[in-house]
């Protein structure tokens, strides 16, 4: 790859001083898009799917991904943020007078989702791999089954009506500081805890790395974000109820973080953008739109026995893009590689080789 | 007062008992060995006193800390540096990080500090990364910094390790074979190398070896081990003419 990488490429990565200014443009096109409806409703809708989905995968894949555990508690995490949310936006804040308070209400939601990471990181002492795997998928039940059955909240009928306070602007927020918050960590001693877990849990205690504590971090970290995304995706789809956040939710974003690629924070951003958005494009009413220009001969049989059934034919095609995707490209689209621009400088400036700025491997030297 | 002194140290596993009646003073600034045939105890004594195992009976103390029943990390963060026997570097990591990763309990910010980068972070992070650079300098690894630690040669695998575990500034370092499939000019180089980083460091070392050069040439002080028992203990000189000693690594009987 990198011997392919032309003169102005390279030129461009070393330009660091462009991600703080694509951030405030994404700010400034965050309010722009829907005040002057630059985009239809539709793209806004996906544009939201995108931000938050984006959340999910770079907060899971700290867990996943660095530190190289397989947890499947993230959609219950999700929930946990979604209805603490929700309740607080309809029953408790006054938003509807004050908006303001909106954030509150997400933040708590990511505030609970956090507590009960620290109770899901206990297990994480005692068990590994598939065990692991197991005890969070059991989690991720406990919480379906709690909230089917507490009336108050809506039991299986879940919350409807909820008030569709999730705005591009604030999507677009917590998706900045949830990647800036999981990269600070990434690169910080706790991060390197983290990568050295998954490599040889024994040998890193052995290096004074305080491995209950790194979890106890990582599983907090990252729940915190599932349920900031929860809470944004309860106000954007206006209704939750428990079969919301089932097993199915937690695989689409393991897809996401393994078609991005593990350990990467650029990968995630990368996998949840191009598997949401191809989802989309798999619409009965997307694709036929796109092939409209077809002569009506090609189209009318195209449209009746395949582009209708798209719906159902999309779970197949998904997921089959994703066995090929394991097959032939098995670490995704960036695994165990980083964009330089996500490194700090100091960590990049650090691996340095020699004077000469021969710097070897974006990421870690891998 | 002894640095680390073990007493009545035993251990089992399930109803072997791996470890018997263990014992070992160690004063600052020695360089002890421990030898013995395969299976004798050895590698499980430095998993007893860094904490892998916790000891079935006995007390093994640093100073005056009682170290049964601490975590590893608790361990390692009183000084006691170790390497292993099949060398356990992090494979996928940098070289650096793997040094890095080491200043784990010396470095001084709160997990708030790192999610924002802010306060001490900078300051602690610019001091470990010139700490490990440096260590990398000595060992002859700088130029590798940004290499994948598994694609080093082996040789360099083996000093890594050493840097790595240098990196916890330890008082007492433990080194699990670090001879291990080495020529023996190397074993020179490697012999000048551990008496120097002793001084250099001001290192306490306690070493397993099978490679007898290594041991008789460097060790002040050799303890046998055979089936979790200690045969003798004493200076190179004497523990090469004991007879004890020789059966159990040459078998019985009269030779010759």
């Amino acid at each position: 790859m990198k011997t392919m990488r032309s003169a102005g490429w390279e030129w461009l990565i070393a330009q660091r001083w462009l991600l703080p200014v694509l951030i405030a443009v994404g700010f400034v096109l965050a309010f722009a898009i829907p005040e002057y409806n630059l985009f239809n409703k539709y793209i806004q809708l996906v544009m939201m799917y995108v931000g938050i989905n984006i959340i999910l995968t770079v907060s899971l894949n700290l867990v996943n991904g660095y530190m190289g555990e397989f947890s499947l508690a993230h959609a219950g995490f999700m929930a946990v943020g979604a209805y603490t949310a929700a309740l607080l936006t309809q029953k408790v804040l006054p938003v509807a007078a004050y908006p303001g308070l909106f954030p509150l209400a997400v933040l708590a939601g990511g505030l609970a989702a956090a507590a009960l990471g620290l109770i899901v990181a206990v297990p994480s002492f005692k068990v590994r791999g598939d065990y692991l795997a197991i005890i969070t998928l059991a989690f991720l039940m406990i919480v379906k089954s709690v909230i089917e059955n507490i009336d108050a909240i809506g039991g299986p009928r879940g919350i409807p009506g909820i008030k569709k306070l999730t705005t591009l602007p604030w999507v677009f927020f917590w998706t900045v500081v949830s990647v800036w918050v999981v990269r600070n960590f990434v690169y910080s001693k706790y991060g390197r805890g983290v990568l050295a877990i998954r490599e040889d849990e024994i040998a890193s205690d052995l290096m004074s790395v305080n491995t209950q504590r790194v979890k106890f971090l990582a599983f907090m970290v990252s729940s915190f974000f599932a349920g900031i995304a929860g809470g944004l995706f309860a106000h954007v789809l206006q209704f939750i109820s428990p079969r919301v956040f089932d097993i199915i939710k937690t695989t689409d974003v393991l897809i996401m973080v393994y078609l991005g690629g593990i350990a990467s924070i650029g990968g995630s951003i990368l996998g949840a953008t191009v598997y949401t958005v191809l989802l989309e494009l798999l619409r009965p009413s997307t694709v036929a739109a796109m092939l409209a220009w077809l002569p009506a001969m090609v189209f009318d049989p195209l449209n009746e026995y395949f582009i209708r059934h798209l719906g159902v034919w999309r779970m197949v095609i998904m997921p089959l893009a994703l066995v090929l995707v394991m097959l032939y490209w098995p670490r995704g689209i960036m695994g165990l590689r980083e964009f330089r621009w996500f490194i700090p400088r100091r960590d990049l400036d650090a691996h340095r080789h020699d004077a000469h700025g021969g710097s070897h491997g974006a990421a870690r030297g891998r | 007062m002894a640095l680390l002194a073990a007493a009545k140290v035993k251990h089992y596993f399930g109803g072997l008992c791996a470890v018997a009646d263990f014992n070992l003073e160690l004063q600052a600034g020695e360089l002890v060995g421990i030898i013995g045939p395969n299976g004798a105890g050895k590698t499980t004594i430095f998993n007893l006193i860094t904490g892998v195992y916790r000891a079935s009976e006995g007390s093994i103390r640093l100073r005056d800390v009682e170290l049964v029943g601490k975590t590893p990390h608790q361990i390692t963060a009183l000084r006691v540096g170790r390497t292993f026997q099949n060398i356990r570097l992090f494979r996928d990591l940098s070289v650096l990080d793997n040094v890095r990763i080491a200043h784990y309990a010396q470095v001084r910010y709160s997990p708030l500090e790192a999610l924002l980068h802010l306060g001490r972070y900078r300051r602690e992070e610019e001091r470990i990364i010139e700490n490990s650079r440096r260590l990398l300098s000595i060992f002859k690894l700088e130029h590798l910094a940004g290499e994948t630690a598994k694609n080093l040669p082996y040789g360099s695998q083996r000093r890594l390790e050493i840097a790595r575990a240098l990196a916890i500034d330890p008082e007492l370092l433990l080194l699990d074979e670090p001879a291990a499939g080495m020529n023996p000019n190397e074993i020179d180089q490697l012999m000048e190398f551990i008496q120097w980083i002793r001084r250099e460091f001001k290192l306490t070392i306690l070493l397993i070896e099978h490679q007898m050069k290594l041991v008789m040439g460097i060790c002040e002080r050799i303890k046998v081990l055979d089936f979790g028992e200690t045969l003798a203990e004493g200076p190179p000189e004497a523990i090469q003419n004991d007879p004890k000693v020789l059966e159990a690594y040459l078998g019985e009987g009269p030779v010759g």
